[in-house]
């Protein structure tokens, strides 16, 4: 008759699993990185500025000056204010003076509607003085803006949120609010 | 001889603790599985600013980080309070940026390179100037492809 043989004690698993709970704890973190996704224009060395200048109208000129204010189309702006100054500025269905200028284009799922011409930006200019947190405000302010825009149009004609769209649908929407935001060289503005 | 008799000097038996490494292991695997590992120390103070419209990053591997913000206390001495770059586990001004990418860049494989983010992890104060100064050397490397990092802003 073969012996019994002896349990193995498992009174210290419970420590060996708290020590390596206890190791992880210490190593890991648990937040996700997030952030606004941008691209940078490529490098270009010294060129001429020979393009043709853009018309006034079709520039949505943000300034932010060395106090952390706003300038929007020569006037001064709260950083509330920015996202509606915006959203008027890339609906193409508003006609105006200062509007930027539109063409009729075929849109999938849209047939022909209403765009804005490729010349019509936003352009954000900073000084070197200004916080980092207010100009990612207001390029948070910015993208907000595009991103009610495209929400709106998805919800209209898909009923769905523009994220969950199919990529088909999400070019489409991209083609009528296109997110161009240009950034100028910074540089001083406004007085000392 | 009544039913209700104390059962005198019978102890109560001890609570069984055979379940307690399996409770342990199940939380150690939670942590395991949602949280990832530290990727360095940090030398400076980042506090990112808030924001709403943010995206996630997907592929940790491909994300490469640039700190910038002041020192930390016990650096202060040493390297003042103005706000410095922070790359790997040094400080570093922006001439050392285009080393660190290349060097990022061998590290990562081949196919998987026109895929890298750059996260840009900036303390709120920092003036625009040095950080204009980061993006001009990261488009000198054609690093296009960045994100500020930012943190979820609670709804008002």
């Amino acid at each position: 008759m073969a012996r019994k043989v002896p349990e193995i004690p498992s009174a210290s698993l419970a420590d060996i699993a708290f020590m390596l709970l206890i190791f992880f704890l210490v190593t890991t973190t648990m937040d996700v990185d997030s952030g606004l996704r941008r691209k940078l224009p490529p490098f270009v060395p010294e060129q001429q500025d020979d393009t043709p200048p853009i018309k006034k109208r079709n520039i949505f000129e943000v300034l932010v000056n060395k106090d952390n204010m706003l300038l929007v189309e020569g006037d001064i702006c709260r950083l509330e204010d920015l996202r509606g100054k915006a959203k008027e500025f890339l609906n193409p269905n508003l006609e105006g003076e200062n509007l930027p200028e539109k063409k009729t284009e075929y849109v999938e799922f849209f047939g022909d509607t209403k765009v804005l011409t490729g010349s019509a930006v936003i352009s954000l200019r900073n000084d070197l003085d200004t916080k980092y947190g207010v100009y990612l405000a207001v390029q948070n302010e910015l993208i907000a803006a595009i991103n009610d825009l495209r929400n709106d149009l998805a919800k209209k004609k898909f009923g769905k949120l523009f994220e969950s769209l199919e990529s088909e649908q999400q070019k489409a929407i991209k083609k009528i609010y296109p997110q161009k935001i240009s950034e100028a060289e910074p540089k001083k503005v406004g007085g000392k | 001889m009544s039913k209700f008799r104390k059962n005198g000097g019978k102890e109560l038996p001890p609570i069984s603790t055979a379940s307690l490494p399996d409770i342990v292991f199940m939380i150690l695997f939670f942590f395991m599985v949602s949280t990832t590992m530290r990727e360095q120390e940090l030398k400076v103070k980042v506090n990112v600013p808030q924001a709403t419209e943010l995206t996630k990053l997907e592929k940790k591997s491909l994300v490469c980080y640039l700190y910038i913000g002041p020192p930390q206390r016990q650096f202060v001495a040493k390297m003042g309070n103005a706000e410095r770059i922070q790359l790997n586990d040094k400080f570093a001004t922006k001439a050392d940026i285009p080393a660190f990418i290349q060097a990022e860049r061998d590290a990562r494989d081949e196919a998987e390179r026109p895929f890298m983010v750059y996260s840009l992890k900036v303390d709120e104060n920092t003036p625009m100037l040095i950080v204009g100064e980061v993006k001009q050397e990261l488009r000198k490397m054609a690093a296009l492809s960045i994100n500020y990092s930012a943190k979820k802003a609670v709804e008002r």
